[in-house]
């Protein structure tokens, strides 16, 4: 008898067969054809309809953020397996002819490299929270945050990329304002969710801390209901479902690390709701099928209607 | 029976104090005091955790990690203990 297969591993081979994906090399390393391309941007347009109402102020990043603002976050604390950070060469000639030799044996060269002071972002809104110190208005801010993000947890799993982008709409404001944020947002992105036909679940969560204290981080986040995601069976009903979106309560974890007080002087307190665009669109081909041209009329007219 | 009370809740202190971020003095608090009342965090508690472990030459069990182990400075103390096996 053969071992069994991956869960993940038929629909990575459709995926790839038809050119909705590309591989390029490293696990969770994808090139996005033209087909995901579409059904991404139609997605996208969708999302940001779904929340006009909020009249976010539209923000963007680049994919790496100063050591400064990653290390205000506390991310390396709790999540250093995901932690990846940018190296540069900075000698002269002889250092460049060492690297050379060093790369001719065959052997990694990236020894030769320095730390050039940059992370990766994990999280697309983490370097809103720098441009945010100071005080907010009255009612505090919203914001629509699209970002890449790198999360080292390399997997052959489709569902689970190095890079993603993460577009999120996100509250400063106080307690009460931001934990209205979220718990107002979350059920209409799940009914958007489900109206694509992916029968979604909003349910407790807890990010992944890092080690044995990271035990204690996650049963107090669970316990102090901080987080939700919105998840969705990629893999059949025996298989646990994936989480697409999230939405997530930070307290005043930002607003005390990057100075932000609300309109009475108070420490800010901040929350997002976030979409995992790759993994939306990949449970959407998961779903309804590899040509989004034979999708259901229903989730195509909610996807490609013509607005305006 | 070996009593390490007195020397693990001076431990205990001194963590808290180096590393709690508590909006008050360690010294102000009682050995009952509720600490997140008095500011702790579940992101402070992961270095107050390390502290003593460091200061006591002990471990705390898997079982032991969360919110009600760190609720107080008794609390701490008994997990100290039960760390060691006792109680």
């Amino acid at each position: 008898m053969s071992s069994p297969e991956p869960t993940w591993s038929a629909l990575r081979q459709r995926l790839l067969a038809d050119g909705v994906l590309a591989e390029l090399g490293e696990p969770g390393m994808f090139a996005l054809g033209s087909r995901f391309t579409a059904v991404f941007e139609a997605l996208d347009a969708l999302y940001v309809r779904t929340f006009a109402n909020l009249d976010a102020e539209v923000w963007r990043f680049p994919p790496v953020e100063p050591k400064s603002v990653f290390e205000k976050t506390d991310y390396v604390a709790s999540f250093p397996q995901l932690t990846g950070s940018l190296s540069v060469f900075t000698g002269g000639t002889a250092e460049h002819a060492e690297l050379l030799k060093t790369r001719a044996s065959g052997e990694d060269w990236e020894g030769h490299l320095e730390p050039a002071g940059l992370m990766m972002s994990p999280a697309a809104c983490h370097p809103l929270y720098a441009i945010l110190t100071g005080t907010l208005p009255a009612g505090g801010r919203r914001f629509d945050i699209l970002g890449s993000c790198f999360r080292h947890e390399p997997s052959p799993d489709p569902m689970r990329m190095q890079t993603f982008r993460m577009h999120e709409f996100v509250h400063a404001g106080n307690a009460d304002s931001a934990m209205e944020h979220r718990d107002e947002t979350a059920p209409r992105l799940a009914a958007m969710l489900d109206s694509l036909g992916l029968e979604v679940d909003y349910v407790p969560a807890n990010d992944p801390f890092f080690g044995r204290t990271g035990r204690i981080m996650a049963a107090s986040q669970r316990e102090a209901a901080l987080k939700y995601e919105i998840v969705t069976h990629v893999y059949g009903p025996d298989v646990a479902p994936t989480a697409i979106g999230s939405a997530n309560y930070h307290n005043d974890h930002f607003g005390t690390a990057f100075g932000i007080f609300d309109a009475d002087g108070d420490v800010a307190h901040t929350a997002c709701l976030g979409l995992g665009m790759e993994r939306t669109v990949i449970a959407l081909f998961a779903r309804h099928g590899m040509d989004p041209e034979l999708w259901p009329a229903d989730v195509r007219a909610v996807l490609w209607a013509v607005h305006g | 029976m070996s009593d390490n009370t007195y020397g693990d809740r001076l431990a205990i202190r001194e963590a808290l104090q180096q590393f709690g971020r508590l909006n008050q003095a360690v010294s102000d608090l009682s050995d009952e005091a509720d600490l997140f009342a008095a500011g702790f965090t579940s992101h402070a508690t992961v270095n107050v955790m390390l502290a003593i472990e460091d200061a006591l030459g002990i471990e705390f069990p898997d079982e032991l990690l969360n919110r009600s182990t760190f609720v107080s400075i008794d609390a701490l103390a008994h997990a100290v203990g039960m760390s060691r096996g006792e109680r």
